[in-house]
């Protein structure tokens, strides 16, 4: 039998003759089984995930209260949203968070890990990095709670400011119109800052050290060899980085909730947050997953190109 | 063989076998409903921080052993969240704390309450304690079905700290807007906060509070129940409404409230005031209790004076809202429990020892007695004044499900931090209301 014959063939066969075979025949006993080991998994996932996606993209259609009937309206829920800067709004504020949740832990994850790797790969590294990493261990809503109460106005951030004399600038962080973003956006840089220094520097431990050795011989100092070396040969792991710490800013709720819920005014509101009030509070599904799609959408276009210039192209 | 007389008495045997079959029913129906003598678990929903409800079904239970509760609790900003999905679900609440209520009434999501009523003759208490939870076919509130009952009713006015009150030279509560405003610049003379007050969006912007109390200074309280009962045309934009704000505006900008009330949650409002940080607050009979234990003898009410002197004082008072889901299954012994909170004797030493308000019920019925020097003399005594000026006004939070979430609470975010004024503030509120009422 020819499934027989495939089965019998050696394991030293190279894997492309291997493929070759497999591909030719439409189904073979291997990927049968290897669609069974699949199979929960998949199953799990269109349940979970793919299903109550499609779901979403349906709901986006009608308006609907998620009790009594729905009502078709086309793309009058997109429409909403873009005539809406309330609901505008929120698209923008995520973007703003991109920034601290995403490019200053990148940046910032780079430097650290580069200093820890180069001047510092022995105990005090090692403490170093599980300082840093600490926050992704605490769940967020207790380090939002903790930083309602440090960014509070007679909270601890500001008793230093007045420590050193910056009295005249200390307020209520988080209840500023103009602070209370960015007030959010660090607590973002406190939680993502270690992912992104730990991820990167076992990227950088996986490096050839003759290459750094070779630069040094050739009289490059560290930023020639940050800017030369590291970074192009850490692509893989900055890509990582990145589309983990762009979808966590987009799709930011737990912190943004239990910092500010959104405010003051509409000065925090996120998308998470507000299809979160939209569904929830407002009984309007409709709209809520109109936004869904929206922020999905939005969350593809940023990633997808990143995981393109990403991509590994060295086979 | 049937002879005659036994065919046809067989037939009126057979014909008088249902209408045997429903006395009972009837029977039933005549007498009010109670939860027997079986065992019954009553399923429900209470709201996280509020001992009242806990109180009351412990009692009830030590006094009908039979009923045992399974209850299950939450923030009060979840409960908006969720109430619509508990009562449409599976395993629907026999009783539950309701936010608001009429979007749940239109979709049938809640017990008609009439027939109860009128078994336990809730028909006969004092108006103004039904009409709050009636709901008309057109939606609108005041009259109507009734949906829901007030585990008690509550007040809310002005809490004052005795100690710096008589710092700034106050003797007795002010009578007048003029003459609270004069104290007001006082505390802030002496260097005092003036008034403490909450405003952080997770809690809810505090200041609806002394805005509503300004409104109902200044203008009718009918035009504003008007609005929050949702009826047709009505509008929160008029002048004395406007004038309203504009005084809150003053305050704001006079820095009468803390810096950084954007920023602050209710029980941190209540923790520093009970500090003495704040001359005022402005807040409802439901926090009694803890003014009591953490401030005692430290604590008074008043009502917020009226603009012209000689005028009646006006609150809002809302009852502490409770319904039955349509399809509870021991909405009966629910509906028992309704009455027995209001009419037993223990029940109502709870609604005012715990609750801190007015348990309502029938009336005649005798107020349970409270500490000497408790502050929840003086805001049942002010209950009285309430009652007796039909004064008092539901909360223009509770106009629709999410008024306050995404109208009152951002917009007067927004006064605060100087980005709103005061005709803006009301017009934004009425557009979002507007646009609620047509979803």
């Amino acid at each position: 039998m020819v499934t027989a014959m495939t089965l019998s063939e050696p394991v030293s066969q190279p894997i492309a003759s291997s493929r070759k075979t497999l591909s030719s025949k439409p189904i073979s006993r291997e990927s049968v089984i290897g669609w069974l080991f699949v199979l929960p998994a998949l199953i799990m996932y269109a349940i979970f995930v793919l299903f109550p996606l499609l779901q979403s993209v349906r709901y986006s259609f009608f308006r609907w209260n998620g009790i009594g009937e729905m009502r078709w309206v086309g793309l009058d829920n997109y429409a909403t949203i873009l005539d809406d800067p309330n609901l505008l709004g929120t698209i923008y504020n995520a973007l703003i968070l991109v920034i601290f949740f995403s490019v200053i832990p990148v940046t910032l994850g780079l430097i650290v890990a580069s200093i820890i790797h180069r001047i510092a790969p022995g105990k005090l590294g090692a403490v170093a990095r599980t300082v840093l990493f600490l926050p992704q261990v605490i769940p967020l809503v207790a380090a939002g709670i903790i930083w309602g109460w440090l960014l509070a106005l007679t909270g601890l951030i500001n008793q230093l400011l007045d420590a050193v004399g910056l009295g005249a600038i200390t307020r209520a962080w988080l209840g500023d119109f103009d602070w209370a973003l960015p007030a959010v956006g660090f607590i973002g840089v406190w939680v993502l800052l270690g992912f992104c220094t730990v991820l990167l520097w076992t990227g950088m431990t996986k490096l050839d050290p003759a290459l750094f050795e070779s630069a040094r011989i050739d009289g490059a100092d560290w930023r020639t060899e940050f800017t030369r070396i590291t970074v192009p040969l850490l692509r893989q792991e900055i890509g990582v980085c990145l589309t983990v710490t762009i979808i966590a800013a987009l799709a930011a709720f737990d912190i943004v909730y239990v910092t500010t819920a959104g405010g003051p005014g509409n000065a925090t509101a996120v998308p998470g947050i507000q299809i979160y009030i939209l569904a929830f509070t407002q009984q309007r599904i409709g709209l809520a997953s109109a936004l869904s799609v929206m922020l999905m959408t939005l969350v593809l276009l940023i990633i997808l190109p990143i995981q393109f210039f990403n991509r590994d192209t060295s086979k | 063989m049937l002879n005659k007389h036994k065919f046809v008495l067989l037939i009126a045997v057979i014909m008088l076998l249902p209408m045997v079959s429903l006395m009972p029913v009837v029977a039933a129906q005549d007498a009010a409903p109670d939860c027997g003598t079986e065992p019954v678990v009553l399923n429900a929903y209470f709201e996280t921080g509020f001992d009242i409800p806990f109180r009351l079904a412990e009692e009830f239970t030590r006094q009908y052993p039979n009923v045992t509760w399974d209850i299950k609790q939450d923030q009060f900003t979840n409960l908006i969240n969720s109430t619509p999905r508990l009562l449409s679900g599976d395993n629907p609440p026999d009783l539950i704390r309701l936010p608001t209520m009429v979007s749940f009434a239109m979709q049938g999501l809640l017990m008609d309450l009439d027939g109860y009523a009128e078994a336990f003759g809730w028909n006969d208490w004092p108006v103004p304690q039904l009409d709050q939870n009636r709901v008309a076919e057109d939606g609108t509130r005041g009259s109507g079905t009734l949906f829901a009952m007030g585990l008690n009713y509550s007040l809310t006015g002005v809490f004052y700290n005795k100690e710096l009150a008589a710092q700034i030279g106050m003797t007795e509560p002010p009578a007048t807007l003029a003459e609270f405003e004069a104290l007001l610049a006082a505390a802030k003379e002496a260097d005092l906060l003036p008034i403490m007050q909450w405003g952080s969006a997770r809690s809810g912007m505090g200041l609806a509070f002394p805005l509503q109390a300004l409104m109902a200074s200044v203008g009718p309280v009918g035009p504003i129940n008007d609005w929050i009962y949702q009826k047709p045309d009505a509008t929160i934009v008029s002048e004395s409404n406007i004038e309203a704000a504009e005084h809150l505006l003053r305050w704001i900008e006079a820095g009468y409230f803390p810096s950084d009330i954007n920023a602050i949650e209710y029980t941190d409002a209540n923790g520093r005031f009970a500090q003495g940080e704040g001359v005022f607050i402005f807040n409802g009979d439901w926090q009694n209790a803890v003014y009591n234990a953490e401030m005692p003898g430290n604590i008074g009410f008043f009502l917020m004076p009226p603009a012209e002197e000689g005028g009646a004082p006006a609150a809002m008072s809302a009852p502490l809202t409770f319904g039955i889901a349509a399809n509870a299954v021991n909405a009966d012994c629910a509906a028992f429990f309704f009455n027995w909170v209001a009419s037993n004797e223990t029940a109502r030493e709870i609604g005012v020892l715990v609750g801190g308000s007015n348990p309502g019920g029938p009336s005649g019925l005798e107020m349970p007695a409270v500490e000497e020097g408790s502050v929840t003399n003086e805001t049942l005594a002010a209950g009285v004044v309430v009652g007796e000026a039909g004064t008092s006004m539901d909360f223009i939070a509770n106009a629709t499900s999410a008024i306050f979430a995404q109208g009152w609470t951002p917009e007067l975010q927004k006064m605060v931090g100087g980005r709103q004024d005061a005709a803006g503030l009301l017009e934004a509120v009425q557009a979002e209301y507007e646009r609620q009422l047509e979803e």
